[in-house]
């Protein structure tokens, strides 16, 4: 097979992404597949990210296979000067695959286009975080049995919020209904609104985070990240205005799954942790699964 | 009909050979010879601002003497002259007339406007997909997937 990397959610198809989720759930079963030895793969983390990172690298280290990298730009030659184009085409002299993180938009789709080898877009900047989506999908199908005629309500900054951008993408091939409940400063964009429509999928607009807690399937929450806002004002008004308690669960529908990326602030209160409803820790573990299907099939294993 | 063609050939000369650009919105025919990439060619070039025109009150004229397009080049115009024509003269003749049609990619003439964007950032070509939305145009980043509009040409 070619050169296949994954940049953005729109690069893989429908059978695709069921293809990589069926591919988690066996790993998920069976952690230890180290059928990667001897492959060597690049984690280029050009902008700091925990989660994100670790994931990644222990999903490569149950592979098999060995990383090099850096996790800050700072100690690199790009902090010489060197363009992305000769980091990465150096790199790509030394490694089968590269993983990278970096704070520019458009840079991952870039590098794939100077890589010789696969790239796996790990966020690039407020663009794109397919891994991300992808676990998403896998934490869906794991708490509902199916993807398929879901009601998914999304809450929080719907705005700036690539999360939920790229979730309502894919999840569009599963015949969903959206419910999208944000302060009016933070709404979903028109664009995604248009193109909801052109596919004739239903969604609903609220400021109410009670209007549709009883009757979702999933419920995905978002932090109000500060760093979005020119006007720190805006961010005292609107940051607390959706805290989801245990006691506001009383009459949500049995099968109702919290799902939310991490970190959280104060949007979701510790007491929820402990309800049947909240699955956001094991969502987070989910991300290994999926980022060892992703890299599994991308290298033509899986 | 005859006293009309006598009034254009007195505010624009005839050309012999080599193409006519008509119909370019007055205040974009410097933005016309960038993206033909005319500056600094040998060719005579006449150039028309506000020439007075009954269906756009005032617009701009090219003419390239001795010069002939191919239509990938002309059609780079439709971002900034959707409904300019080109006349191709041979022999003082008109025998071609075209009318443009949008691409559906744009190289290297466009600036995306995210200032978060990688292109703004490095020395690399923008690629963007056109969007029509009827009225106007907007174009579609290849890299950080965002939305900029005409505005950002050259």
């Amino acid at each position: 097979m070619g050169k296949k990397s994954l940049i953005s959610i729109g690069d893989f198809s429908k059978e695709e992404i069921l293809h990589v989720l069926e591919t988690a759930r066996e790993f998920e079963q069976n952690k230890e597949q180290k059928f990667l030895e001897g492959k060597v793969i690049a984690s280029l983390f050009f902008e700091p990210s925990t989660r994100t990172r670790l994931s990644f690298e222990t999903a490569i280290n149950r592979l098999g296979a060995k990383v090099i990298g850096f996790s800050d730009a700072s100690n690199t030659s790009q902090s010489k000067g060197e363009t992305l184009k000769d980091t990465i085409k150096m790199v790509s002299n030394y490694v089968d695959m590269i993983v990278m993180r970096h704070p520019l938009e458009g840079s991952s789709r870039y590098a794939s286009e100077v890589a010789s080898v696969p790239v796996v877009n790990a966020g690039d900047g407020a663009n794109q975080h397919p891994s991300q989506t992808l676990l998403d999908l896998y934490s869906i199908m794991q708490t509902q049995g199916r993807l398929d005629s879901l009601t998914i309500n999304m809450v929080g900054d719907l705005k700036y919020g690539r999360t939920t951008h790229s979730l309502l993408q894919a999840m569009s091939h599963f015949n969903p209904k959206f419910i999208f409940t944000s302060p009016e400063e933070l709404k979903m964009p028109k664009e995604y609104k248009t193109f909801l429509d052109s596919k004739g999928i239903a969604y609903e607009e609220t400021t109410s985070l009670e209007d549709h807690l009883n009757d979702c399937d999933i419920l995905y929450m978002t932090r109000v990240q500060q760093e979005r806002f020119t006007d720190p004002m805006e961010y005292e008004r609107v940051k607390d205005v959706y805290r989801l308690s245990a006691s506001m669960l009383t009459d949500v529908k049995e099968n109702m799954k919290i799902l939310h990326p991490l970190p959280r602030i104060t949007e979701i209160d510790q007491d929820v942790d402990d309800t049947p409803y909240a699955y956001y820790f094991k969502q987070a573990e989910n991300g290994l699964y999926v980022r060892m299907a992703i890299i599994s099939y991308l290298l033509g294993y899986r | 009909m005859a006293n009309n063609t006598t009034n254009k050939e007195l505010v624009v000369s005839a050309l012999e050979n080599g193409t006519v650009l008509d119909h370019i919105p007055a205040d974009k025919v410097y933005k016309a010879l960038d993206i033909l990439n005319l500056k600094g060619v040998e060719n005579q070039i006449t150039i028309g601002i506000n020439l007075s025109s009954r269906a756009q009150g005032k617009k701009g004229i090219i003419k390239i003497a001795d010069k002939f397009f191919e239509d990938e080049e002309l059609n780079k115009l439709a971002l900034i002259a959707p409904k300019a024509t080109v006349n191709v003269i041979r022999n003082f003749e008109v025998v071609e007339k075209k009318t443009l049609t949008m691409p559906e990619e744009i190289v290297g003439i466009a600036k995306c406007m995210n200032p978060k964007c990688i292109t703004n950032h490095q020395p690399i070509k923008t690629r963007f997909t056109t969007i029509d939305n009827g009225n106007e145009i907007s174009l579609l980043c290849h890299y950080c997937e965002k939305i900029s509009d005409t505005r950002g040409i050259l």
